[in-house]
């Protein structure tokens, strides 16, 4: 049967063409994400978010090609890839038939670089405005090594044990927000809260910050859709199911405001519109437009009670909410998996709880519990390891001048001229 | 009637309105401003160009009060302002010649309060 299998794998070229830009989407969310965050910074810091994005675009991407996509999805065992791919040793043209049949193994790798790139960059809303430039740089490292590689073999790698075990993870609800959320949560408690915060610092440039959303909505479909692999009808699902939750998402969170606060506002549609972004991801390939509809609005719901009500209540400071929006989001989007998914729209899923199948609830559940124990053990290792020897943290003065003068002798805007 | 003008660091506007607020004085004006005195500018390069001893971003708050409230001034900006460190800034206090209230064409110390 299996003989019979690859001898039938035939390239797509249709379907090559779409995860080539689906890549190139997913690859503009990183710029994407840089001004989201950029634009929520004080003025004095945005160059240091920009450059903390852009630099993980160009150290992931070399990482990846040396060994991450080997440790993450070269066929080893149950709980790492192995050393098999290292420099794409072996990683050609013809399909890896666990992953598609019908696009070549390289294009699923760089399909696969561009989440890798992102993931990590997502943490950086945790420890902005104080993070030493150098110290940040072997954190990503580690991190994307130790945390995103083998937990992305696990949910997504031929073999992986929590693949095997059942977790559904469409485009990456756990791999993605749930570990970088968690990572996000271990930094911001570990640096400690930001100088001179006893006012709330507003964010200097808003239409940044909604420049960045744009982006990322954008990018977001090659993200989602992109994950069906091909031109199919789970992928059109998934690109109309990601619409629709964003929309629904950005629509709750403004009425949220406009009730408890008086106005809706600018930051306040966007940032919903991201949390329905990334809690719909694990999601997206599996439930209906409807059922993107309604954990829109539960994303706003649970990511606002978390970042305007619990964080305040438990005082971090997670500068940018990369917890209360990714890791919050990509938890509730894991658990609706297990609720709302339907075999009707992707028969290569499960059902979820609603569709008469409690069982995907509990599995769902499990993988993330396992994703959050993971992250959390490992991020704090490394972060005590990277701090011990490198110091994580800025000196209080460059802080209080701001990273962009004191980490890369450069400033965003001028006053004069 | 004297003109208060305050130098200060950036990151403490917020303490030193709060510190004016609570000494009852509500009117300023304040710009960016670019400087440094003792406290050398930081460094910049750009594509390999250095740039040294560049000018700092600073706050400057002019303030204008009745003689009756040139010391509270005086104490609420430096309550807020200092750090101790070299950058902190500087007070300066002059005369007022006049002060006239647009709306109403009230004059002198009247108009200012």
């Amino acid at each position: 049967m299996s003989s019979f299998r690859e001898e039938c794998i035939v390239i797509n070229y249709v379907d090559t063409l779409f995860v080539l830009i689906s890549a190139a989407l997913v690859m503009l969310m990183t710029p994407g994400l840089a001004f989201f965050y950029g634009g929520m910074v004080r003025r004095k810091n945005i160059l240091s978010v920009l450059m903390q994005c852009f630099v993980a675009l160009c150290l992931l991407s070399v990482q990846w090609i040396v060994c991450g996509y080997s440790l993450a999805f070269a066929p080893g065992n149950g709980f790492w890839g192995g050393l098999s791919w290292i420099g794409l040793r072996g990683v050609g043209f013809e399909p890896f038939s666990d992953y598609s049949s019908t696009i070549p193994n390289q294009v699923f790798m760089i399909f696969q670089m561009m989440f890798a790139v992102i993931t990590p960059a997502l943490i950086i809303g945790a420890f902005a405005e104080r993070m030493k430039f150098s110290a940040f740089l072997i954190f990503t490292l580690l991190w994307a090594t130790f945390v995103y590689d083998p937990l992305c073999h696990w949910v997504w790698g031929s073999g992986g044990w929590l693949k095997h075990m059942g977790v559904m993870d469409f485009a990456g609800g756990i791999v993605v927000h749930t570990s970088a959320g968690i990572a996000a949560l271990v930094a911001t408690i570990f640096i400690g809260r930001r100088k001179n915060l006893e006012h709330t610092p507003s964010p200097h440039n808003l239409p940044f910050v909604v420049l960045g959303t744009g982006l990322l909505w954008f990018g977001w479909f090659g993200f989602n859709a992109g994950s069906a692999l091909a031109v199919n009808s789970v992928a059109v699902n998934a690109f109309i199911v990601t619409n629709t939750a964003a929309a629904a998402a950005g629509l709750s969170w403004a009425l949220l405001e406009w009730i408890r606060n008086g106005k809706p506002t600018v930051f306040g549609i966007v940032t919903g519109s991201i949390a329905g972004l990334a809690t719909v991801t694990p999601a997206s390939g599996f439930v209906s437009p409807f059922s993107g509809l309604i954990i829109g609005v539960l994303a706003s719901i649970v990511c606002f009670i978390g970042v305007a009500i619990i964080k305040p209540r438990f005082g971090y400071d997670d500068s940018l909410d990369a917890f209360g929006v990714h890791g919050i989001g990509g938890m509730l989007g894991t658990l609706a998996t297990g609720l709302f998914a339907s075999r009707a729209i992707n028969s290569a899923g499960a059902n979820g709880m609603f569709f008469g199948n409690p069982k995907q609830f509990l599995i769902q559940c499990a993988g993330i519990s396992v994703a959050v124990g993971y992250t959390f053990v490992a991020t704090c290792i490394i972060y005590k390891f990277v701090d011990i020897f490198f110091g994580m943290r800025v000196k209080e003065k460059d802080e209080t001048m701001g990273l962009d003068l004191t980490q890369h002798h450069e400033r965003a805007y001028t006053v004069l001229e | 009637m004297k003109l208060v003008i305050a130098i200060i660091q950036p990151h403490r506007l917020e303490y030193v309105k709060e510190e004016l607020y609570k000494a009852e004085i509500n009117l300023i004006t304040v710009n960016e401003v670019l400087g440094h005195g003792r406290q050398k500018g930081v460094t910049e390069v750009y594509r390999g160009v250095k740039e040294a001893g560049n000018l700092l971003r600073k706050i400057r708050l002019e303030i204008a009060v009745n003689d009756n409230f040139v010391e509270p001034t005086i104490k609420a900006v430096i309550k807020g302002a200092k750090t101790g460190e070299t950058g902190d800034g500087k007070i300066f206090v002059m005369d007022l010649e006049q002060c006239i209230r647009i709306r109403t064409e009230e004059c002198g110390s009247k108009a200012i309060g």
